[in-house]
């Protein structure tokens, strides 16, 4: 009698029966059991050891030569000069010595290593402008705050580029001499371009407008060299006037900071055109003549040349492959556990439903 | 002129202080009453505009942001981000200002939203317009401008705008009928009586002629209680004084009723009406959930100020060496050289603090204020609970306690109403011994009673005719039922269909319904009250008419009520009906010992039973009754007392006449209800303010006792024999005996061996428990605790003779001893309330004896039998939920902040920050929110028909067993270990290596080294998969929106990623994340190293669940695996599993 009398009528009140708001949605309700697990953990630590094992093949084939030219042979000489900043301008060169044991083939990398240098201070990093290095007029006149205290020189005058990072920019030149058995000397030609990002190299860095009739330099005018550069940035390279201003391959490739102290950067490529380097980088005696600038004494860092090879997965990189195939252990230990105990203790288990 | 008034005034002037008056004079239609009388005082009230909205256009931003802030965690973000503005930081303040920016708008949006419409309500009541009398006229007029001695006119169907006493109504006896639906509930309808002097002036000319001035005590929240006095000043002389009490007094938000129209004055307006007091906001009620999350927060806060306070001393002990201070490649300002040292540090240390903030996730409190908001529709949409009967959903009055419904250990559940229909039915009277069944065939017949009752005289004589029939007069007549005579009734009441006209008994106790329809079909029929006369149609079909002289209204503490009434022959009798403790010390004469004997027989079957005893009155005794009554109607002080002690002297000399027995029925499925609770390892209580004898069988037949229940009894009878001491200590000898032995037992609940205990104790006992003993016994009688004992190890309580006040009590001691389980009230009469409020998560029940318990509880439903549901089903899943997302979100933050923290050891604690601001950002809003937000909606461990078939599930997740230290502490390192495996993962692949992307992909210069920033990001890249993917292994139940959810956040991270690094953002002042991410997916080795961590991360928490599924199963974990053996289930590639419950073990 009461339902008709229920004011707005009771069902209008009425939830929807929906499989939603009932909480009964299809659902796939998987659980964990032996089925499921084992196989899994057997198959997993399958193809770990065989992803490992031929990750462990590839990286046997990478070669890697380190060499350590930091007070090593005459530059210990440089290493010294370089301690006080007054001598800054005198320039020192010296050369090193180095063995190749076996020939590396294929493409040859050679990068120039920092030890104990923090490239990931926070203040350091970001020391930086980013919308100056991308040409924009504005910014190339009044850097970023954040560049402080290297954003003026003392005359007010902005520096361009400015900032700690393009400051300590690495400015040691380095060059290797082949010195075959016949006793010449021939220069390892590399290519010092094409060694930064594709897309820094023409879309971030970019220099301000230029036109012909409006020079780089022009363009680069009011703006001063970054303290401790010998150059401008508009003269970084002699040999190719299109290698110069933001767009300098070694400045975006310092520019890009490293993750930790310890680091290196790609230097150069092995130019394979001609003899005796089409096939790679021949085994035999080298000699590294390095104009020696930078200073690294005053925080006991090192600097070294580093040479590799590189295949698909990178340079000599032992980590992944010796992962895998611990991990590829692991996996297999415990699967045989879990078998141990479902063996055992499975049928007790069942024992407990009943 | 009296003196207290005088002094009244006097105090008035020289306090200056208006609160301190504690009663307030009204001036009827705010004239100056006539010279000489009092003097005039104006006195200020509010006007009538009811406020409930909280803001105002102009203050919302202010107060709304000061209320925000007043939350601890809130606070704590704006002080993070305040300090990123002040000083050199990290993170820029978006990180931490646009989360918080967004987390402040929405809930402002939210609360702006739910003030708007408190606006809109207030407006439309304030707004809508009032009749009132102004010089002879009636007047249209806002409400809000209503003022106090304002005249009303209220037409019928109205709400009253205002509280108001009447003065006269256009029924000529004065009276005027309301129902009070919309503040208790009560859809009956009640009378109200106007002053017998103003009752003639009942035209606006007229009521605008009158003097008069109210004087009533200041306005006060109980709804029932009122006094106060009106002075009629008919002719300029000394004025006529009458008492006015709540039956003169109508309501804001009643509702008149069968009255054409009425008159009345306004006496407490606006914010001071009855109603708007009783709007009053509950205690906030916080749930053990919310507990644990703030002992887990404090935790992570204390690491938080650790991981800072160590990255800042370890950052001073390196920079020692003034080459790595400031080496010549990173040189300070000058400012910055300039700055002390311990500034410096101190700066430092807030770095640290705003770098590691994220650990404590400003997300959190949304989500978790989403997932309950969200969560507590499941109640309202849930079609089990739906009752067609009533047409009515259940209730959520808060969202907070939603977890607290899988939690609860005891529950407290009223009797009447609760467990039973509520439902009455007259089963039998009892006349002098004779038994008398209504039915509809047998009209009036007389049966004789059970074998047993061998006293019955099967002919009574002539004098016991006599009895019999002044027995079903004074049930006729003994009662404040009212008669409805149209069908346009809005609650469920019974109707009877008369010959001529429909009609309804309405009223609120439905035991007197019960009482007036069963003498119905005995034949005597009650028809109305008209001009203060009752008009029975006895067997004959004969008119009789008794005037009503006198009302003594049933109280709680006397049990019982009475009438006073004049027969047409003009013989005054008393005719009293109650409880047959109430009654029995009171009766004279009358075969009482027969009467009991039935009383307790009935009493024992669970009926309810009342007593019937008349006393005749003499015209002088009824003179002095009258007197005694309005003496003590009059006064203002301590009204209460002074009528207790004159019914108490009224109500005595009885003559018994009989007993009555109304039956109630259990509720649909109580019984199942009960035994499901108790399965779930769940006491249950029953509180009742019923008789012993009656809660017992309800007992019996709800099953909370069971046949080999060996009941204790702890009640007045058994302490007037021995000293409550010794009782109390047989009866925990008794108990604890049997406790050695079956503590094993304990959980398995269901073994037969040991002895099961019922206890039941009744109120004056349990007052005397309570009391604290300051007589020094020999044991120190600290008698709470041996009853707390007692009680904890008793299956069943059953407490009877209970004061609402004595419920509150029981569920306060056991909230507060020593293991303080959570608790659950439910009941659905206001004399439940005080417990509802009092316990854990108290619900009511939208029965019959109104809505007040449904308003003042945290969730209500219908009927008993819900309760299973709502605790087994949506509570267990609630809890799991809520649990898993606690311990989820702290876990993703520990995974989130413990690579950063890490990451100081490397970049010579720079605060050098890990991730990008845009990954920082959005890590909590956007990468990982959704997924487990939707999983603490959908999750189904198990499916709920299981859950509610097997009740025993509940205990897995008793005592906050998801929510333990153990479990929190296992969470915390899984997180420490997977932000380990992934940092030095990381680590390795670039620091001793050459890592590289090969130049095939991109384009044939990319042999370049990586940056910090592609370290980064494939520790994040990492992070939000295995974050996601470990969410993934905890969901058993994938619905399409889980699916949608979970890999659509992770598409979600990569294509954010794409289209951030994809552009140079014009807007911003650095361009470091460009065309990072493509460049690292463009790398084998980060392909491979992204699985291969991903794998390494998962596998322990894998093993784990696998082994302590072997090892040691929970319940719900061998019924998971029992139900995969029987449907076979396809075997797949996820091992997912039961998430932490194993820890119980």
């Amino acid at each position: 009698m009461g339902k008709k009398q229920a004011g707005t009528g009771p069902l209008s009140r009425r939830p929807d029966n929906s499989a939603f708001k009932q909480q009964r949605l299809p659902a796939w309700s998987p659980s964990l059991t032996a089925n499921t697990v084992l196989p899994t953990f057997y198959i997993l630590s399958l193809v770990c050891l065989l992803l490992g094992i031929w990750l462990l093949i590839t990286v046997e084939n990478t070669h890697e030569l380190k060499v350590d030219y930091t007070k090593a042979e005459t530059c210990e000489e440089c290493f010294s000069l370089r301690k006080s900043a007054i001598d800054s301008t005198t320039a020192c060169t010296c050369t090193v010595s180095f063995h190749v044991p076996k020939t590396f083939p294929g493409d040859v990398f050679f990068y120039y290593g920092l030890r104990n240098f923090h490239q990931n201070l926070r203040r350091y990093m970001d020391s930086r402008d980013d919308a100056q290095m991308v040409g924009r007029k504005n910014n190339l006149k009044t850097p970023s705050s954040y560049c402080a205290p290297f954003d003026y020189d003392a005359d007010r005058n902005p520096i361009a580029p400015c900032g700690a990072v393009a400051n300590s920019m690495f400015n040691d030149s380095l060059t290797v001499m082949y010195n075959p058995m016949d006793g010449s000397k021939i220069q390892v030609p590399l290519y010092r371009k094409g060694i930064a990002w594709y897309t820094d190299k023409n879309v971030k860095f970019r220099n301000p407008p230029t036109n012909n009739t409006f020079p780089l330099q022009q363009a680069f005018e009011r703006t001063t060299r970054p303290l401790y550069w010998q150059r401008p940035v508009y003269e970084l390279d002699d040999t190719d006037s299109n290698n110069n201003g933001f767009i300098n391959d070694d400045l975006i490739v310092w520019m890009r900071e490293a993750a930790f102290p310890n680091f290196k950067k790609l230097y150069g490529v092995l130019n394979r055109a001609q003899g005796p380097f089409t096939e790679g980088l021949p085994a035999g005696n080298y000699t590294l003549s390095i104009n020696y600038n930078f200073p690294v004494e005053p925080f006991r860092g090192r600097k070294e040349l580093v040479i590799s090879t590189v295949t698909w997965f990178g340079g000599q990189n032992y980590f992944l492959p010796i992962a895998y195939l611990v991990t590829s252990g692991l996996i297999l230990v415990t699967a045989v556990v879990l078998t141990m105990v479902y063996v055992k203790v499975g049928k007790k288990g069942k024992n407990m439903e009943e | 002129m009296d003196f207290s008034s005088l002094r009244s005034l006097i105090t008035r002037y020289c306090t200056g202080e208006e609160s301190w008056v504690d009663s307030r004079t009204v001036y009827i239609g705010n004239k100056v009453p006539p010279p000489g009388t009092e003097a005039y005082i104006l006195q200020r009230f509010p006007d009538n505009r009811i406020v409930s909205s909280k803001y105002t256009f102009w203050n919302f931003i202010p107060k709304n942001l000061f209320e925000q802030f007043r939350r601890i965690a809130n606070f704590y973000f704006l002080i993070i981000f305040l300090v990123q503005l002040i000083i050199d930081t990290p993170t820029s303040p978006m990180t931490s200002g646009l989360p918080l920016f967004f987390v402040i708008t929405v809930t402002a949006i939210k609360q702006g939203y739910e003030d708007w419409i408190r606006h809109k309500a207030d407006n439309a009541v304030n707004q809508c317009p009032v009749h009132v009398i102004q010089r002879g006229k009636v007047e249209r007029k806002q409400s809000q401008k209503l003022q106090v001695g304002d005249i009303v006119q209220v037409k019928e169907n109205e709400t009253f705008p205002c509280d108001l006493i009447l003065l006269s109504t256009s029924r000529e006896d004065g009276t005027c009928f309301v129902t009070t639906a919309s503040l208790d509930g009560e859809s009956s309808h009640k009378t109200y009586y106007a002053v017998q002097d103003t009752k003639a002036f009942n035209t606006a000319e007229e009521v605008e002629t009158l003097h008069a001035t109210i004087e009533c005590e200041q306005p006060q929240p109980d709804l029932y209680k009122f006094v106060g006095r009106i002075n009629i000043y008919l002719d300029r002389n000394e004025p006529i004084a009458r008492p006015l009490g709540s039956e003169n007094l109508l309501l804001r938000g009643a509702t008149l009723k069968n009255t054409e129209y009425i008159h009345a004055v306004a006496i407490y307006t606006g914010m001071e009406t009855k109603m708007a007091l009783n709007y009053q906001s509950k205690s906030q009620k916080r749930s053990a959930v919310e507990k644990s999350m703030n002992a887990y927060l404090i935790v992570y806060l204390c690491i938080l100020i650790s991981k800072a306070l160590i990255n800042t001393v370890l950052k001073y002990v390196w920079q020692a060496n003034p080459n790595r201070d400031e080496p010549w490649y990173n040189q300070k300002t000058e400012t910055e050289r300039q700055r002390h040292v311990l500034i410096r540090a101190f700066t430092d240390f807030l770095a640290f603090m705003v770098l590691f903030n994220y650990i404590i996730p400003v997300s959190m409190y949304v989500t978790v204020e989403m997932q309950k908001f969200l969560g507590s529709y499941f109640i309202l949409w849930d079609d089990d609970m739906f009752d067609e009967e009533l047409g009515e959903r259940p209730l959520v009055n808060t969202s907070d306690l939603n977890e607290e419904l899988g939690q609860v250990e005891y529950v407290f559940t009223d009797k009447t109403g609760t467990l039973t229909e509520n439902n009455m039915e007259l089963r039998e009277c009892c006349v002098d011994g004779h038994v008398y069944v209504p039915h509809a065939i047998c009209n009036g017949q007389i049966l004789p009673g059970a074998a047993e009752m061998d006293m019955i005289d099967s002919s009574p004589g002539i004098d016991g005719k006599e009895r019999e029939e002044l027995f079903f007069r004074a049930l006729c007549l003994c009662h404040t039922v009212q008669v409805k005579e149209e069908e346009t009734v809005d609650g469920i009441k019974r109707g009877i269909h008369q010959g001529k006209s429909t009609s309804f008994y309405i009223s609120s106790s439905p035991d007197e319904v019960a009482l007036v329809e069963g003498m119905k079909r005995l034949g005597f029929t009650y028809l109305r009250l008209k001009d203060s006369h009752m008009e029975i149609l006895n067997r004959e079909e004969e008119m009789e008419r008794f005037e009503l002289l006198e009302v003594l209204n049933f109280d709680s503490v006397r049990r019982r009520m009475s009438v006073i009434v004049r027969s047409s022959s003009g013989e005054y009798y008393l005719f009293c009906k109650g409880a047959d403790s109430s009654i029995f010390p009171r009766v004279v004469s009358g075969k009482v010992e027969q009467v009991r004997a039935r009383v307790e027989h009935n009493a024992v079957e669970g009926l309810r039973t009342l007593c019937v005893a008349y006393k005749k009155l003499t015209h002088e005794e009824y003179e002095q009754t009258c007197h005694l009554l309005s003496s003590a109607k009059l006064c203002l002080h301590e009204c209460d007392k002074k009528l207790a002690e004159a019914y108490d002297v009224i109500e005595k000399d009885f003559i018994l006449l009989g007993a009555t027995a109304v039956e109630d029925r259990l509720q649909d499925k109580a019984a199942d209800t009960i035994e499901s609770l108790h399965k779930a390892g769940m006491k249950v209580w029953v509180l009742t303010g019923d008789k012993m004898e009656t809660a017992a069988a309800t007992c019996y037949a709800s099953r909370l006792f069971h046949r080999n229940t060996q009941i204790l009894e702890l009640t007045t009878k058994r302490t007037e024999e021995q000293s409550l001491h010794d009782v109390l200590f047989d009866l925990s000898r008794t108990v604890l005996r049997q406790h050695g032995s079956m503590t094993r037992d304990i959980f398995s609940g269901l073994s037969g061996d040991y002895q099961d205990y019922g206890l039941i104790i009744d109120g004056a006992t349990l007052s005397a428990v309570l009391k604290p003993t300051r007589d020094v016994t020999s044991n120190g009688g600290n008698y709470k605790e041996i009853f707390l004992e007692i009680c904890r190890n008793c299956s069943a309580v059953l407490c009877c003779r209970m004061a609402p006040l004595q419920k509150a009590q029981i569920v306060k001691l056991i909230k507060a001893s020593k293991e303080h389980p959570i608790t659950l009230a439910i009941g659905d009469g206001a004399n439940d309330v005080s417990m509802i409020l009092e316990a854990h998560v108290g619900i009511g029940i939208m029965g019959k004896e109104g809505r007040q318990a449904a308003r003042n509880s945290d969730y209500a439903i219908t009927k008993f039998k819900h309760l299973k549901k709502m605790l087994l089903v949506h509570g267990h899943y609630y809890y799991i939920r809520i649990a898993e997302l606690v311990q989820y979100f702290f876990y993703k933050n520990v995974c989130f902040i413990f690579p950063q923290f890490l990451y100081q050891f490397f970049c010579g604690f720079s605060q050098q920050p890990l991730y990008d601001t845009a990954y920082l950002t959005l890590y909590n809003i956007s990468f990982t929110s959704l997924p487990i937000l939707l999983y603490s909606l959908m999750e189904q461990h198990i499916n709920m028909d299981i859950l509610k078939r097997d009740p025993s599930l509940y205990r897995d997740i008793a005592k906050n067993s998801l929510l333990r230290w153990p479990t929190f502490i296992y969470w915390t390192l899984l997180g420490v270990f997977n932000a380990v495996v992934f940092f030095f993962g990381a680590v390795f692949l670039f620091d001793n290596t050459t890592f590289t992307s090969n130049g095939q992909l991109m384009a044939t210069n990319t042999q370049m080294m990586f940056g910090n920033w592609t370290f980064g990001t494939l520790v994040f890249t990492v992070l939000v998969f295995t974050v996601t993917l470990k969410l993934a292994l905890d969901t058993h139940y994938w619905t399409w929106i889980n699916h949608f959810v979970i890999w659509g956040s992770l598409l979600f991270y990569v294509i954010f990623s794409l289209l951030w690094g994809g552009i140079i953002w014009p807007f911003l002042n650095y361009q470091r994340m460009y065309y990072v991410f493509m460049q690292m997916l463009s790398s084998g080795p980060a392909w491979l190293s992204i699985i291969l961590l991903i794998i390494v991360c998962l596998l322990p928490d894998v093993v784990k669940k696998v082994l302590c599924r072997a090892l040691w199963p929970t319940t719900t974990e061998r019924i998971q695996t029992k139900r995969q053996c029987l449907t076979a289930e396809q075997s797949t590639i996820f091992m997912l599993s039961q998430t932490s419950s194993s820890v119980s073990f």
